[in-house]
Order: structure tokens, then C-alpha cells, then sequence
């Protein structure tokens, strides 16, 4: 297993090892979170432990913090002026706010797809592949082998590999939604964030996109931020219910949808409030 | 009761009436300016049929009608018209427009034999030909039917031969001037530093090229004389007797003879000619070449210079600095010098550019060109060069302000996908951000050349002048001289307008010129218009 320190390297396509399939219990570890956008509290008190390669899930009412939460975990909220936090989070047993990780070794390590699908104003293969452009990959092979891959297991391969240099933004908004995941998971990442990746889609194509979750839940440890309870209950292992910036209940999704310990989780998921 | 909608329909009618006037008051200038430059400037080079006018005291003349107006002081339910024609010949007349009341024009007859002549000097003329001496001495008489064909023969040879003058006098005796002072500039240094070996060479170089330039001034003076010269005897409206030679000749046409066709090739030959062509006489006639030629390259250098500037300034205001009450002031600041009169920033190019800057220049790299050559700068004075840097510090704030609304109109998806995947700030500005924002950067370069092919004010301070000896470009090391003064259309416009020795001449070129310039600017708009929409339509389909 890679530590985060180790520099990114494009030689990591390869299968993992089975003896580590187990993987570790608290591969990302959150302790005693809170966190702040200028004067307002948006997180508080969150401590959850996400094991390696499982798919948790985080539902709750719009605002109650979850996709804030999901985009601390690759820092992207540093984009934000006039952030504060309390507490850590710690992946693989270290810290992401550690001093001498730097940030962008840290989103390499922790892809995302975002809930609007956003290619980039180029051609299909220059999407998949800027992930290794931008860590300096020239060799033309390598890129086409890594794009292939990518395509593939987002389920994406056999609909555009006859027109790779045509341009993204020709996609139906499906295919879009895969070249993303594709794109986030073209430098081999360890996480998945997907903040609520099929909001803006089709039946079809979120169906589509759920199985390719159950497929890469096999490599990744997948993060997925979702408002619709059905979405949670097909494809989590794991389900943390969220309100009002606070933790309500984190625990194995069957337990979470059929016998929650806390009412308003209950109230939450059979839809009496949120 | 009418509710809020019913009552603010009407209302809003009443502003949409207001603001579609406002747009209307606003084309109609537009259009009113556009075509009394395009009236003007494109019936420039049209040749009309010219009239021989029988005045009431017996006086007569032969002109082509260049206005009419009314007479000041007359009554305005009667007015007066008077007239004015080119009469040429400003040799003999003093002037070459006169000013005639209509109501003393007796009769107007368009005599088929008039002939319109374009001289290299004294302007044009308008008379009646009797005449023709040919270079071989003969006479041909108006009256013979040979007498065309033999004079269109003589005009042709004779330009042919002005030409091969011109080539000797100005080309070729200016490069071995050019060579010449050169040379008396390193004998002087060597003179100065005592170099026995090098002020031998250097005066068996000046000795050489001495020899060079009698060589060449035998040859023109052989042309000159390489025969009898051929002239034109012609007589103008009051019968005054005009010799013309050939080699004065540049066009030659008989206005009444005329066909539409014929005369069409005359406008297209006088078209080319304000369009490739060096200006004479004071800039009044002629062609425009080294005008056009210097707005186009200051132009585009200005652009060249501008807009990295503007985009580098633009990227660290919006994406590296850090937002607040500074860089608050530093951005109004920056809108601000957009306000700044032109002129101000000439003399900011003149004071920093010019004698800062170029000073420096020329301590440094052409010490011995000072020394030697009566403190003759190189660099320190208004130049291509600092002309450009003049101009895209002036349309820096356009250029700037587009640049960051750019960026900021790039949606934020697209930057955070680039951010996640793990790619650094700039490799997301360069990968990303600027080429999903180059269609906006390039609105500011376009703003920033319209503003800029069209300013005359700061140039006149740092480097455009009324004639330059040559051109910025040429076949001599370093090919593009930016140390170079240059001539510009804007600045020519002011010359013939306001400098021109003779105004009634000047006029029509006033209008030509405006309305180049116009096409100038347009052109230089479109190409890059061209280069904006090819941008765009590669990030079709995007959300923006």
C-alpha cells in the first residue's frame, strides 16, 4: 500500500495484492471535527471511521454539512476565503492537514466527481489522461494505455473509443458524468468522492453509474454524498446520516434503513422530514 | 384594481420606446459619419467630365467642379450658389482653386479636346494641347490622328524613364549615402583613438564609395539627357501658351473623351496609386504606402506588447493576490488609467520611454554612434518602438479588465475538476483557465487596437512624423528598424487637415485618408474577430 508521502507515480496500475483486499478498519479516520466558513458553523463534532475499500454514504437535508464534509476530505473547501476547522482527519494514519503534505500530492491520492459534470473544453482522451499530463507523463503509450483503462472501467470505453479526439462537450450528460469518473480515476487515486454524481441524470444512466460503483468499490474507497435514500441503500456498505452541521448516526447501511437507533434518522429516511 | 402587472405595463412600454430612441440617435450618428466619409473619401479618384466656363466679363477657364455652396449673405429664400474648381496650372494661376459666382458663369461646354495631366510638380493641370514634341524631335499637331497613340507613347516612356531616376537617385545613392556616413563615423572613431591601420581602411572605403556615387550621379545625369526630353505644348482657358515636359507627366487623361469604363480605370489606377504609392507634394497627392504601412506594424506591435502585459497583470490580480481593500485600490486604479487624456501618456513616453529609457539605450549599446556622430541618437528619440510601448501602456486597463472577467466568467466546475485532479494552480490557469478565457482576452486585444490604431495625440510626442526618408522595414540588417520614426494615418489626417501649405488640395485627401484609416481599423477588427470565433468554436457546447 502507498503511503501519501510517496511522490505520484504513473507505474501504478496494477493490481493490488489480495492479502490486502481486508484492508484497514479506519482507513480514513475523521476525529472530533468541526469546521467554520467565516462566522458560520457548518460541521460539528463529526467523528466517523470509513474502512478501506467500502462505499459509505452521507445523507441528510440539504445544508446539513455532508457535501462539506466530503469536500474536506481533499481539501478542496480551501478554495474557500475565511475557512477555519477543529479536530483531523487522518487517511492511511496521517493527517491531511499535516504541514508537510502538500495539497496537491493529497488530491492526487483522493479523486473526485462533482455533481454538475464538468469536462474540460477538450477532446474525450485529453479529459482522461490530464490527470497524468499534469504530473508530467509525455510518453504517448503509457497515456493511451492509462486512458483505455479508465475509459473501461467507467463503462465508457466501448461508446467513445472510435472518437476519442472528438471534443467532450459533444456527450449526452451521462457519458459525461462517466468521463469524469473516468478522469478521477485515471491517476489510480486511493478515495473516490463523488458528490452527488447522478442528481443531473436519467434513470439509465444512473443506473449505469451505480454498477460501475459496485465495480470500482473494488480498487477505491468510494465517498459518496447522495439525496436519494434508494441511491444510499443500493450502493453503501456503510451510511452516515447528517443534521444541521452535526453526526446523527454512522453505521452499516442495513442497520441505518432497517433499524435505526435514532428517531429522527428514521424520520429522515422513511421521508416524514428533510 | 389593477395589480402591480397591469400598471408597470404600460410603464415599461413607455421605456422601451426611450431606449430604442436612444439606439436610434446613436446609429444615425454613426451612419451620418460613416457615409459623408465614405461620399468623400471614396469620389476622391473619380475623374468627372471638366467643363471650359464662359465668365460675363470675357474671362473664361477650364476646371473640374470641386464644391458648391451657398454664397454668404445671400437671402435664404433665394440663395446664391457659387462654385469651385480645380483649375490646375498653379504655376501660372498662383492657386489651383477658384472661387466663381454662379450667376456669372455665362455658358459651360465640355470641349472633347480638354486634357487632365497629374505633374510631378505644381499640382495638376486642365488646358487644351496643341502640340506634341516628340523625344526625336518631331512635332505632332493636335490635329494629326496620331497624335494620341504618339503621346500616350511619349507619357509612358517618359515615366519609365522618372522611374529609373527615382531608382538611381533614391535607392541607389541612398544606400551609398547610408554606407558613407557610416564609414566617416568609424574613421572618426579611429581618427579619435589613433588607429593608423583602421583609418587607412576606412578611407579607402569613403575613396570607394566617393567613386560609387559619381558612378551613379553620371548615370542619372545620362538619363536625364539619354535624349531629347518630349513635351507637351498646350494653351490653358485664357490662351496662354504651356510647355509641359513628359517626364513631369503622371497621368494623363482627356475627361471629356471619356467612356464609363475608361474612366473606371482611371480611378482604379489613382486607387492604387493612394494605396502603394509614396506621397509627393506635401503629402497632398500621392499614395499613403508608408502611412498604412507604419499603422499597421505599430498596430500590431502595440497588440504584441499589450497583451501579455495585460494577461500576466490579470492573473495575478484575480487568481494569486490576495482580495481586499489593496487590491481594491490597486483595480480602481488600473480602470482609472483607462480615463487618463492620451496625451498624457505621450508625454509620459516622450519623458520615460524616449529620453529614460532609449537615453540609456544608446549609453549603452551605441556609445560610439554619440561620440562620433554629433551626439546623433539611436534610441533616444520617438521611435516604432516606443511608439508601441506608448500605446500599449495606454490600452493596458482594456486589456486587463477583459482578461479578469474572463477568468471570472470560466464556471467554477471546471476549475475545481482541474484543482481535484490533483493539478497545481498555474497548471490550471495555463491548461484551463486561459483557454477557456481566450475568447474574452481577445475582445480586450480588439478593443485595445481599435482604441489604438485610431490615436494620434501621444504619437506626435514619441516617434510619428509627417514624412519619413524610409520605412521601419527594409533589406538592411536588422530588417525591422523600431528605432525607426514612421508615418501613421491618423497623424497624417491632422497634417493634411490642419499643416497642409495648400488646403483646397489637401481636402479630398482629408476624406480619402479618414475613410482608409476607417477600413484599417475595420480590417485589423475583423482578423481578429476571426481569431475569436475560430476560438470559440472549439469550446462549443460549453456551459459558459
Amino acid at each position: 500500500m502507498p503511503s501519501l508521502m510517496t511522490p505520484p507515480s504513473t507505474s501504478r496500475i496494477q493490481v493490488r495484492p489480495a492479502a490486502e483486499r481486508e484492508g484497514r478498519k479506519d482507513y480514513i479516520s475523521i476525529r472530533d471535527y468541526g469546521f467554520w466558513y467565516g462566522q458560520k458553523k457548518a460541521l460539528e463534532g463529526i467523528s466517523l471511521d470509513i474502512p478501506e475499500r467500502q462505499v459509505v454514504a452521507f445523507i441528510g437535508p440539504s445544508g446539513c454539512g455532508k457535501s462539506t464534509l466530503l469536500r474536506n476530505l481533499n481539501r478542496m473547501n480551501d478554495l474557500v476565503d475565511g475557512i477555519r476547522h477543529e479536530g483531523d482527519i487522518t487517511i492511511n494514519g496521517r493527517s491531511i492537514y499535516d504541514p508537510g503534505l502538500e495539497v496537491i500530492s493529497l488530491r492526487r491520492r483522493v479523486g473526485m466527481v462533482f455533481q454538475k459534470s464538468n469536462p474540460f473544453p477538450k477532446s474525450i482522451f485529453e479529459n482522461v489522461v490530464y490527470a497524468l499530463r499534469v504530473v508530467g507523463v509525455r510518453d504517448r503509450a503509457q497515456l493511451e494505455e492509462a486512458c483505455e483503462t479508465s475509459l473501461r472501467k467507467a463503462a465508457l470505453w466501448d461508446e467513445v473509443k472510435d472518437r476519442l479526439d472528438d471534443s467532450a462537450l459533444g456527450l449526452s450528460g451521462g457519458q459525461m458524468q462517466r468521463l469524469c469518473i473516468a478522469r478521477a480515476i485515471a491517476n489510480r487515486p486511493e478515495i473516490l468522492l463523488m458528490d452527488e454524481p447522478c442528481s443531473a441524470l436519467d434513470p439509465i444512466a444512473t443506473g449505469k453509474i451505480e454498477e460501475l460503483i459496485h465495480e470500482l468499490k473494488e480498487q477505491f474507497t468510494i465517498v459518496i454524498v447522495t439525496h436519494s435514500m434508494q441511491q444510499a441503500a443500493r450502493v453503501s456498505d456503510r451510511t452516515a446520516f447528517f443534521y444541521l452541521g452535526k453526526q446523527i448516526e454512522y453505521d452499516t447501511t442495513e442497520k441505518i434503513f432497517m433499524n435505526p437507533s435514532q428517531a429522527q434518522t428514521e424520520a429522515y429516511i422513511s421521508g416524514r422530514f428533510g | 384594481m389593477a395589480t402591480p402587472s397591469d400598471s408597470s405595463t404600460p410603464r415599461g412600454e413607455a421605456w422601451v420606446w426611450f431606449s430604442g430612441l436612444g439606439l436610434i440617435v446613436g446609429l444615425g450618428m454613426v451612419i451620418g459619419l460613416l457615409s459623408l466619409v465614405f461620399l468623400n473619401g471614396a469620389t476622391v479618384f473619380w475623374a468627372p467630365p471638366v467643363p471650359l466656363a464662359q465668365l460675363e466679363d470675357g474671362r473664361a477657364l477650364i476646371g473640374q467642379l470641386a464644391q458648391r455652396r451657398i454664397r454668404a449673405g445671400s437671402p435664404a429664400d433665394q440663395p446664391k450658389y457659387e462654385r469651385q474648381y480645380q483649375v490646375g496650372l498653379r504655376e501660372l494661376n498662383g492657386n489651383s482653386y477658384l472661387w466663381v459666382d454662379e450667376s456669372r458663369i455665362k455658358a459651360e461646354t465640355f470641349p472633347a479636346d480638354i486634357l487632365g495631366l497629374e505633374r510631378v510638380e505644381n499640382g495638376p493641370a486642365f488646358v487644351r494641347p496643341q502640340s506634341l514634341r516628340r523625344s526625336d524631335g518631331k512635332v505632332v499637331a493636335i490635329a494629326e490622328p496620331a497624335f494620341e497613340a504618339a503621346f500616350q507613347a511619349e507619357v509612358a516612356a517618359a515615366s519609365a524613364v522618372r522611374e529609373k531616376l527615382v531608382e538611381i537617385t533614391r535607392h541607389r545613392i541612398g544606400e551609398v549615402n547610408a554606407a558613407m556616413d557610416r564609414a566617416r563615423v568609424a574613421l572618426r572613431r579611429a581618427e579619435d583613438l589613433k588607429l593608423a591601420d583602421e583609418i587607412a581602411a576606412r578611407k579607402a572605403e569613403i575613396a570607394v564609395l566617393d567613386e560609387r556615387y559619381a558612378v551613379l550621379q553620371a548615370e542619372a545625369a545620362k538619363v536625364t539627357a539619354g535624349g531629347a526630353v518630349a513635351s507637351l505644348v498646350a494653351r490653358d482657358a485664357a490662351g496662354r501658351e504651356v510647355v509641359v515636359p513628359l517626364t513631369q507627366v503622371i497621368r494623363a487623361w482627356f475627361p471629356n473623351r471619356l467612356d464609363t469604363w475608361g474612366r473606371v480605370q482611371l480611378y482604379a489606377s489613382r486607387l492604387g496609386e493612394f494605396i502603394f504609392d509614396e506621397p509627393r507634394e506635401a503629402n497632398t497627392e500621392g499614395g499613403l504606402m508608408p502611412a498604412i504601412f507604419g499603422t499597421l506594424v505599430m498596430t500590431v506591435f502595440m497588440s504584441l506588447l499589450v497583451t501579455p502585459f495585460g494577461v500576466i497583470t490579470a492573473i495575478y490580480l484575480r487568481e494569486y493576490a490576495q482580495q481586499g481593500p489593496l487590491l481594491r485600490i490597486v483595480r480602481i486604479s488600473v480602470n482609472n488609467l483607462a480615463g487618463v487624456p492620451s496625451i498624457v501618456f505621450g508625454v509620459f513616453g516622450l519623458g520615460f520611454f524616449v529620453y529614460v529609457l532609449g537615453g540609456s539605450i544608446d549609453q549603452l549599446l551605441f556609445a560610439d554612434q554619440l561620440k562620433y556622430n554629433n551626439n546623433t541618437p539611436v534610441f533616444g528619440t520617438g521611435g516604432l518602438l516606443w511608439c508601441s510601448l506608448t500605446l500599449a501602456l495606454m490600452t493596458l486597463p482594456v486589456v486587463i479588465v477583459a482578461t479578469e472577467e474572463a477568468l471570472a466568467a470560466v464556471p467554477r466546475g471546471m476549475r475545481e475538476a482541474s484543482l481535484a485532479t490533483g493539478a497545481s494552480k498555474w497548471q490550471t490557469i495555463r491548461d484551463i483557465l486561459l483557454p477557456a478565457s481566450a475568447p474574452g482576452i481577445l475582445t480586450g486585444v480588439i478593443l485595445a487596437m481599435a482604441r489604438g490604431a485610431g490615436e494620434v495625440a501621444p504619437l506626435m510626442l514619441v516617434g510619428v512624423v509627417k514624412l519619413a526618408p524610409s520605412l521601419p522595414f527594409d533589406g538592411s540588417f536588422p530588417f525591422l528598424h523600431m528605432d525607426r520614426k514612421f508615418m501613421h494615418l491618423g497623424f497624417h489626417v491632422y497634417d493634411l487637415g490642419f499643416q497642409s501649405p495648400d488646403s483646397d488640395a489637401a481636402r479630398p485627401m482629408v476624406f480619402a485618408t479618414t475613410l482608409l484609416l476607417i477600413v484599417l481599423v475595420v480590417c485589423l477588427n475583423l482578423g481578429a474577430i476571426w481569431i475569436r470565433n475560430r476560438l470559440r468554436a472549439r469550446f462549443k457546447g460549453a456551459s459558459f
